[in-house]
């Protein structure tokens, strides 16, 4: 039989994956797919806690909605590191240390 | 049985995603991501949401990866220098360090989610008790379709509008910019 705990370790590990590649890596693409994974972490929550819910389906459907959030993030964020690419030529988050041009 | 493959799932999703954050190869590791999407959706699946899975790979596999690829060609000639140099950090910890804080942070995040389901919560035990846990034989789509056309309608619509202004920002952020 497969327990919430299985599902909620799991999640944890990628948690803390995703943590790891937002802390240590110096590309913003990996910091993103950092952040992606913590999403996704979050979503294989709710849809585990959402078995136990047969009447509501609130884990579900907010996972529906964390997913399409996780895209229109994902969209604009790759937006702004290719036009911080375009005008710093770098996407290391260290290098870009100033605002204004 | 059932539970084997979900160790398998569990593992090779995990694994994957080792390998994703340890491979200095960005490109290897944005391939590989994709079999961590994969795996998720794997793993919706043990947790009866098979909708919730195929819009894991419609969007992500679909979208998501895809940008993703597309961002790193475009911004390809910073990714193959991949100088290591640690003069300037104002952001990134070194590895050992970052490591420690996250294997820290998965001890107490494993801890405390233990220790909270060592007793089960009382919500879960009544609808246990009262079999209102979902079945691997409900028509999950079915359902989802009348709480979004019905309860959840207002967020649905609000959602809709926002990844509507998302995406027409994002193309406007990504467009050249024109000298005038």
């Amino acid at each position: 039989m497969i327990t919430l705990t299985h599902f909620l370790l799991v999640s944890a590990a990628l948690f803390c994956i995703g943590m790891y590649a937002i802390i240590a890596k110096r590309n913003a693409i990996m910091i993103l797919v950092g952040i992606e994974f913590i999403i996704n972490a979050a979503i294989l929550n709710l849809v585990a806690f959402s078995r136990y819910d047969r009447a509501e389906y609130g884990g579900q459907i907010f996972a529906l909605f964390a997913i399409v959030l996780a895209a229109a993030a994902v969209a604009v964020g790759l937006a702004i590191i290719l036009s911080v690419y375009r005008k710093h030529q770098t996407i290391n988050p260290d290098k870009i240390t100033d605002l204004r041009d | 049985m059932i539970d084997i493959v979900f160790y398998v799932f569990a593992i090779f999703t995990i694994g994957s995603a080792l390998a994703v954050v340890s491979l200095r190869n960005t490109a290897k590791a944005l391939f590989l991501f994709f079999f961590v999407l994969f795996g998720m959706a794997g793993l919706f699946i043990f947790a009866l949401a098979d909708f919730v899975a195929i819009t894991q790979i419609m969007v992500y596999v679909g979208g998501v990866l895809i940008l993703m690829i597309f961002a790193f060609m475009l911004s390809i000639k910073e990714l193959l220098a991949s100088i290591q140099d640690n003069s300037s950090r104002l952001f990134t910890l070194p590895n050992w360090q970052s490591l420690i804080v996250v294997l820290g942070f998965f001890l107490l995040l494993s801890f405390a989610i233990t220790d909270w389901l060592a007793t089960t919560p009382n919500w879960i035990s009544a609808n246990q008790k009262t079999q209102a846990i979902l079945q691997p034989t409900d028509n999950n789509i079915e359902q989802l379709g009348f709480r979004f056309m019905t309860k959840y309608l207002l967020p649905f619509e609000v959602i809709s509008i926002f990844l509507l202004a998302a995406l027409i920002g994002a193309a406007h952020l990504s467009r050249k910019e024109v000298e005038d």
